[in-house]
């Protein structure tokens, strides 16, 4: 991008300046020995065209909207429409989230994002043994489509866009959103959303696991099959990188682990007959907002840019809607502290510049009370706050990719791209991110990369604000949110009654056809149907599909 | 004291976070601890077990999902149900201010919550091991 | 009741309890092992032993899954290596064995080496014996075999398993020398992925060559993870049980084995007088100083060390 004579001029004039900074420092000194990003990364003195003199614009940034990305998947990005403001909510029961729902939509959040509880995610109703005490808690419980009915009672489908964060069993609430949208009168080529469906993270990360890697791939690819005919407008899996770096990866690590579970779905995908075209433009990815404003930029422009390659280079895509990373993007949870809440604000509102400087299609942005409960009604309006202040005030959406051309942002995001091929290079050595993660290799990284951090705090290197520097003497007292515990009462309740007034010799029926389905090749997306339009449980519904295959049991090297 | 201290690190319940348990396994065999992980997935009698088995000094508990209340006394009850006298029970996780007093009452130590350094666990555990 | 009596009720903290008290040295415990010693020699005890990753905790918990199909009653030593630096270990092997703990017919210990070398800790020769008291008809020692200084687990066990995975290339070469002379079954696990017969031939011709034996190894490929011929497994395992034991090799074994334990055992006394001599009054220093300042040699330091053992 410069000329060679400009150049050699610039290296000149830097290293004298270099030199006579580094000559004073004796008498004024830098703050510490070493300056790194977030993910530790070390950071220069200055950043100049130097540190950029190879970049091509029209290769490696070029335009909003056209390959590779970099600077944005849409061509108006924000001038024509803000990012989808979307709250991540649900607790209790069904009938308290969708007050929740209606409240958030209200205040003017622009689409749903649901949140179930663990024994939901995992499989099991609210009576199974294991739910004890889980009822509720970190989302809403959902046994049955009567409770689905209930959570979007007096919600237009064909109105606003959901999100589910469901992976195991994300088959059956979709099918039961299906359902719903259906006695809506709602056909199922008007809905739109996303499920996050995405196993391999699960192994990873999350832990909300139910089938063993071959069996959740099958789901995930009848899911692509099923929604590319019947349900056109959905965002069929969410590849997350969030709860990667939520779990202590660096920034390369989450974009590199992302991706090559990306990978992963894509080859699966493609084995099971599909044309990369015809699934690949409803994929979505997830990632995490984190505290270095800078380095996250750079870390979702590197992220495009990646994944656009790949999908053009080795898959072939044709249509650019297939190389496009469209992601919803979360502030990071693991940064908020339960010292001094309020500043957690703060923190929220730096990570969403990240985002948004970055180009999110979608986000959530976390409360203060993260770190002690869920939020209160009060906690959740400032974060929705927090993003309208920044879309409204900050100017920071009056043009796209405004950092761009940064010698600094762009000379990190070529960092990071080059890291992040590293490491799916030696995964795809390893014969892809589901061998990587059966031999422990992507979870040791990431156990590394947590332990280095939290060394580096315990020892000052880091410094985390009302932690480990200006400390208060803690109050305690908080406005918190409480579960009740009757809710899983009320949950055992309702599943006794469903069970008396539903037919269960239809139930019974459905079933049998399911678990038989299941032991052939046949997409399972309309047995499933008729399972949740039965009113089959969910916990009798991923039953059924436990005894057919197997559980997972989880690769632990520490 | 010239043997290793033997702590449980586990995880009751569904949640399926670890990365706090991990980091504090490891912290604690650097401190020359022999640490038992369970893994996911744990329900209280399955840790009260393995805390017998292993005839541990502490059963260490990490869980984020809200689900505290109820599974760590449970765990305190199960142990003393057994007649184990001798262990010390730790909580940490995403557990606000206000549950800490009944927890303690129930019989856990101690909890630990987000931001406290493994050292300060790691001294805790040296000061009040009950086995010598 | 004492501890004594308990353990042999079936209690199962009186159980752990010794063994605690037999890894810290504690008098007491050895006293007990004493006593009961005379009723120990009826648990048969398996080692199962093989590189890292090879899923032999997943392995152990199919095996014992099928022997309490059979109604026995089953102890697990699960060990780990312990750091050389720190003095911890992350013991992380019970996570496969979820399932069985709360079985009351099965009981799993896991031990760091605490600086033995050779795959296994001091205590589980002692660990062995106690779990034989509880009343366990088979016990799994299963432990990390690196290579061929990972033997040990020979000298503690009536039948050695190796368990191996398909596509080890490299690393079978490192440790064929030392495998084909240890094992009395192999095994190859995670079966289902490609390259298990390649390496189950590969093995067999080892073995081909390996003309000395009188009992020929044999390798069976098994899926821990998909529980698949896991009973072949194990009736191999017996066959061997029943050769020994027919054949009155088994006591051949044991003693062999016990002549190992009770030489480390007095080696280890020894060892301890000697240390004792040694650092007593700090002679140990006084002498080392002398050496290096060339006033007397190492050889002569170590004659006048030796000479106090005569006191």
């Amino acid at each position: 991008m410069y000329s060679e004579k400009k150049l050699e001029d610039v290296k000149a004039a830097f290293k004298d300046w270099d030199e006579s900074v580094n000559k004073s420092l004796a008498k004024y000194p830098e703050r510490k020995e070493k300056f790194s990003t977030g993910s530790d990364t070390l950071v220069d003195r200055l950043y100049t065209p130097i540190h950029v003199e190879n970049l091509d614009y029209e290769k490696d940034l070029g335009y909003p909207g056209e390959y590779p990305f970099t600077r944005g998947v849409q061509p108006t990005m924000y001038r024509g429409r803000f990012w989808t403001m979307r709250q991540y909510a649900g607790f209790a029961t069904a009938e308290e989230s969708n007050n929740r729902y209606k409240y958030l939509l209200e205040q003017g959040q622009t689409g749903l994002s649901v949140a179930f509880d663990l024994p939901t995610q995992i499989g099991y109703d609210s009576d199974h043994a294991l739910s004890e005490g889980e009822v509720g808690k970190v989302g809403v419980a959902i046994d049955s489509l009567k409770d689905m009915e209930i959570l979007f009672d007096g919600i237009p489908l064909d109105k606003v866009s959901t999100s589910m964060t469901i992976n195991a069993p994300a088959s059956v609430l979709l099918a039961m959103y299906i359902a719903v949208a259906e006695k809506q009168g709602v056909s199922s080529e008007k809905l739109r959303g996303t499920i996050q469906n995405d196993i391999l993270k699960e192994y990873i990360a999350r832990g909300t696991y139910i089938f063993p890697p071959e069996q959740s791939m099958r789901l995930i690819t009848n899911i692509f099959e099923y929604c590319s005919k019947e349900v056109p407008q959905w965002n069929t899996i969410s590849i997350s990188g969030y709860h990667i770096r939520e779990a202590g990866s660096t920034a390369a690590q989450e974009v590199a682990f992302t991706i090559a579970d990306g990978i992963a779905y894509v080859e699966a995908a493609i084995k099971t007959g599909l044309d990369v075209d015809d699934f690949a433009p409803r994929l979505s990815f997830f990632f995490n907002a984190h505290n270095d404003l800078l380095e996250e930029v750079a870390k979702y422009r590197a992220a495009r840019r990646v994944w656009a390659k790949i999908m053009k280079e080795r898959f072939k895509a044709k249509k650019d809607k297939s190389m496009q990373l469209k992601f919803h993007t979360q502030t990071a949870g693991s940064t908020l502290t339960a010292q001094q809440p309020d500043n957690n604000i703060i923190r929220v509102t730096i990570q969403t510049l990240a985002a948004v400087l970055g180009g999110t299609q979608s986000l959530h942005t976390n409360s203060r009370d993260e770190a002690l409960a869920l939020p209160t009604e009060d906690s959740v309006k400032i974060a929705l706050r927090t993003q309208q202040v920044v879309a409204h005030e900050s100017g920071v959406t009056e043009t796209i990719d405004p950092l761009a051309g940064s010698y600094y942002i762009e000379s990190l995001t070529n960092q990071i791209e080059e890291e992040a091929l590293g490491y799916i290079e030696r995964i795809d050595n390893l014969g892809g991110a589901t061998k990587a993660i059966e031999n422990g290799y992507i979870q040791k990284e990431i156990q590394n990369s947590a332990y280095k951090y939290q060394m580096s705090v315990e020892s000052l290197d880091t410094i985390v604000v009302g932690v480990n520097k200006y400390k208060v003497e803690e109050t305690g007292k908080r406005d918190l949110l409480r579960v009740d515990p009757h809710v899983e009462m009320l949950q055992r309740n309702k599943l006794d009654k469903l069970r008396s007034e539903r037919d269960n010799s239809l139930v019974d029926k459905t079933l049998s056809v399911l678990k038989e389905k299941a032991e052939t090749e046949e997409n399972l997306m309309p047995y499933i149907l008729d399972s949740v339009k039965a009113y089959a449980t969910l916990g009798e519904i991923c039953g059924v599909l436990r005894e057919v295959f197997g559980e997972y049991e989880q690769t632990v090297i520490l | 004291m010239d043997r290793p201290i033997r702590v449980l690190v586990a995880k009751p319940g569904l949640d399926g976070h670890d990365r706090g348990a991990k980091v504090i396994a490891r912290a604690l065999r650097d401190a020359g601890m022999e640490v038992i992980y369970t893994g996911l997935r744990q329900t209280p009698e399955q840790i009260v077990a393995a805390a017998i088995q292993e005839d541990v000094d502490v059963v260490a508990m990490s869980l984020l999902s809200g689900a505290h209340n109820h599974l760590f006394p449970k765990v305190v009850n199960l142990l003393r149900g057994e007649g184990v006298d001798d262990v010390l029970v730790l909580g940490g996780g995403v557990i606000p201010e206000d549950d800490i007093p009944s927890l303690i009452e129930s019989g856990v130590e101690a909890i630990f919550t987000p931001g406290t350094p493994t050292k300060d666990v790691i001294n805790f555990i040296n000061t009040n091991i009950k086995r010598k | 009741m004492n501890i004594e009596e308990r353990l042999l009720k079936k209690d199962k903290r009186a159980c752990a309890r010794l063994i605690s008290m037999l890894e810290n040295n504690d008098e007491e415990a050895i006293k007990i092992i004493k006593n009961l010693y005379h009723k120990t020699g009826s648990a048969y005890v398996i080692g199962i032993t093989g590189p890292p990753g090879s899923g032999k905790s997943t392995l152990t918990d199919r095996l014992t899954k099928e022997l309490r199909k059979e109604g026995k009653t089953v102890g697990i030593l699960a060990i780990d290596p312990t750091s050389p630096f720190t003095g911890g270990a992350i013991l992380g092997d019970r996570i496969r064995m979820s399932d069985l703990a709360l079985d009351k017919d099965v009981f799993i210990r896991s031990m760091g080496t605490r600086g033995f070398l050779g795959g296994v800790s001091k205590a589980t020769w002692g660990a062995v014996k106690i779990l034989d008291m509880y009343g366990c008809d088979y016990i799994f020692i299963e432990t990390v075999g690196v290579g061929q200084s990972e033997i040990d687990i020979v000298k503690m066990a009536d039948t050695v398993l190796m368990v191996l995975v398909p596509n080890m290339g490299d690393d079978i070469q490192a440790i064929k020398a030392g495998i084909m002379e240890i094992a009395d079954v192999f095994t190859i696990n995670k079966s289902d992925l490609d390259g298990a017969d390649k390496t189950k031939m590969e093995i067999e011709m080892n073995l081909d060559l390996n003309e000395k034996k009188d009992y020929r190894p044999p390798v069976v490929k098994v899926s821990a993870q998909k529980n698949e011929d896991i009973d072949f497994l194990l009736s191999k395992l017996k066959d061997h049980e029943s050769y020994i034991k027919n054949t009155g090799k088994i006591h051949e074994i044991r003693r062999r084995n016990l002549k190992t334990e009770i030489l480390q055992l007095a080696e280890e006394e020894v060892l301890k007088i000697i240390m004792n001599k040694a650092y007593e009054n700090d002679l140990i220093d006084a002498l080392s100083t002398k050496v290096e300042k060339r006033e007397e040699d190492p050889y002569t330091a170590k004659e006048r060390i030796v000479a106090l053992l005569n006191d």
